[in-house]
């Protein structure tokens, strides 16, 4: 590791202020399974590092007033599993669950978990991006199918946010300018440039909070196909955000992970939903409408069922039916 | 300060989020002074440092620098050498150790983190003679060449705590976040599926 300093704040102000680049980088640390292995390996190289694990207004699971839920950026994965208060939001616990390690879900948080930086095995050698010729002629087995157009190929590192996107979660992002809320669909972009990261965030911006809508009458699941029961990243996944009116759906949102830069919309597989009752046939219909436009690399392809199938089955757990696999 | 969001529904979401946050008073009251600039320069370290850290049931005094991690002042100032470093990542959970009770990877966590924090390595989960849990891995031969093992011992407390009339297939599950490179899970799982049946979660 490089030498760096060290900050622990104890409030939200003191952690921006700390975030603050004077000359230097600086970088968040939350529960460390991800950052610090970057750190080791040089990847990441920040002149500081603030923990933000000891500021009490990110560790809160608020309800709030309108049955939205507030959850704090340094909330673990596993106090998410205990909590009461979310209990509506299955799709959210199947994605978490799906972290398949003790370990990962007690030392990993809501925010740092959103934040990953991508598992792309060419990034993690030496920090390289966007070396998109490279990942063309390289192993790509693991790369995008979607939004792979440009440099940028590897897929979006966060399990969560398929299902946080499909239902609408917004995100509170602190800088010391003030305070702004975005989608957490908008707190990822493909990057195009070299001084473009995979997130919207800027320097001295530090995501505080992510708001869950509320639950009400919303049906969410997420679904990953992984390669074993093993802790490993998924190879597709998919999230379904449904809501019926007299048997049919009323709205569906559908969201791919794994398949892209970013978390990847299926709008056209939710566009066939709407008005129509799930089934068998109908998913598998959404499924197949969901890769229509895929466009894999020399390695991938069978990353497309894959997909495909994730949509199959995000789609039928979340109105509750047998998905088919396990 | 920036627009607060587009779209109506995201302005719904910051009344909401506001009415009854401690958060936003609080920061607002913040207001200067000497103390406080003291304190707050106090917050940030720069450089090798001493600090305490509790671990196993005693204060260490030990001097760290920022990027020295957990597994390292265990391992090469505190001798103890139970907890692996096998992954840099912590994805073999060989440096498995428990933090306020709750199992992480002490290879992901840096020292300077753990200040204020009850730390217990696997030296003191299997100091109690005869220890249930290291009983079991012997009775089962759960190891190999055993370099997994003590990382394995820590995660089989924490999940028998966790889960103690555990399935076989929650056993399965509940161990994922540790590898074994000789491959003795069938036994590590006949191991701990002993102790959920003779209630060894003690």
């Amino acid at each position: 590791m490089k030498s760096f300093e060290y900050a622990e704040p104890r409030t939200e102000e003191e952690a921006l202020e700390f975030l603050q680049e004077d000359g230097g980088t600086a970088v968040v640390l939350a529960g460390g399974t991800d950052l610090v292995g970057l750190l080791k390996k040089m990847v990441v190289r920040p002149d500081r590092v603030v923990n933000i694990m000891e500021v009490d207004a990110f560790k809160e699971i608020r309800p709030l007033s309108d049955g939205g839920l507030a959850v704090g950026a340094a909330v673990t994965l596993d106090e998410l599993l205990a909590s009461v208060h979310m209990a509506d939001y299955p799709g959210v616990l199947d994605a978490i669950h799906g972290i398949n390690s003790m370990q990962l879900q007690c030392q990993g948080t809501l925010g740092g978990e959103l934040l990953r930086r991508p598992q792309c095995w060419y990034f993690r050698r030496d920090g390289e991006l966007l070396d998109g010729e490279r990942v063309e002629q390289g192993d790509n087995r693991y790369h995008a199918i979607f939004g792979n157009q440009g440099p940028a190929k590897f897929v979006s590192a966060s399990r969560i946010a398929p299902c946080l996107v499909a239902m609408g979660a917004q995100a509170r992002i602190r800088s010391l300018d003030g305070e702004r809320w975005c989608s957490v669909a908008d707190l990822y972009q493909i990057p195009r440039r070299r001084e473009q990261r995979e997130t919207t965030l800027a320097a001295g911006e530090l995501v505080t909070h992510i708001v869950l809508p509320p639950a009400a009458d919303m049906q969410t699941a997420t679904y990953e196909v992984r390669a074993s029961v093993g802790p490993d990243m998924p190879l597709a996944a998919a999230a379904a955000a449904l809501r019926f009116a007299g048997g049919r759906v009323a709205e569906a949102r559908i969201v791919m992970g794994q398949v892209a830069p970013i978390p990847w919309p299926a709008d056209a597989a939710a566009n066939f939903l709407a008005g129509r009752v799930v089934d068998e046939e109908t998913a598998a219909e959404a499924g197949r409408l969901a890769v229509a436009q895929a466009t894999p690399l020399s390695h991938n392809e069978y990353k497309v069922q894959l997909a495909a199938t994730s949509v199959r089955r995000a789609v039928l757990r979340a109105a509750g039916l047998d998905t088919g696999g396990f | 300060m920036k627009e607060p969001g587009k779209s109506s529904g995201m302005q719904f979401h910051r009344r909401a989020f506001l009415q009854g946050s401690g958060a936003v008073a609080a920061a607002t009251a913040i207001s200067g002074g000497a103390a406080e600039a003291a304190t707050k320069a106090a917050r940030v370290v720069r450089s090798k440092t001493k600090i305490t850290l509790h671990v196993n049931g005693a204060d260490h005094e030990v001097e760290v620098e920022p990027r020295e991690t957990l597994l390292e002042v265990l391992r090469y100032q505190l001798d103890l050498t139970a907890a692996k470093p096998v992954s840099s990542d912590g994805s073999s959970g060989a440096s498995t150790v428990l933090v306020d009770g709750k199992p992480m990877t002490a290879s992901t966590l840096l020292a300077l983190a753990c200040r204020g924090k009850k730390i217990e390595t696997c030296e003191a989960v299997s100091s109690h003679h005869p220890d249930k849990v290291c009983e079991a891995f012997v009775k089962h031969d759960s190891l190999q060449c055993g370099f997994c093992t003590p990382g394995f011992v820590v995660a089989v407390r924490a999940f028998l705590k966790r889960h103690p009339n555990a399935t076989r297939e929650q056993i399965r599950q509940g161990l994922n976040g540790n590898l074994c490179r000789c491959g003795t899970y069938a036994d590590m799982i006949e191991a701990v599926t002993d102790l959920v049946k003779g209630g060894g979660n003690g």
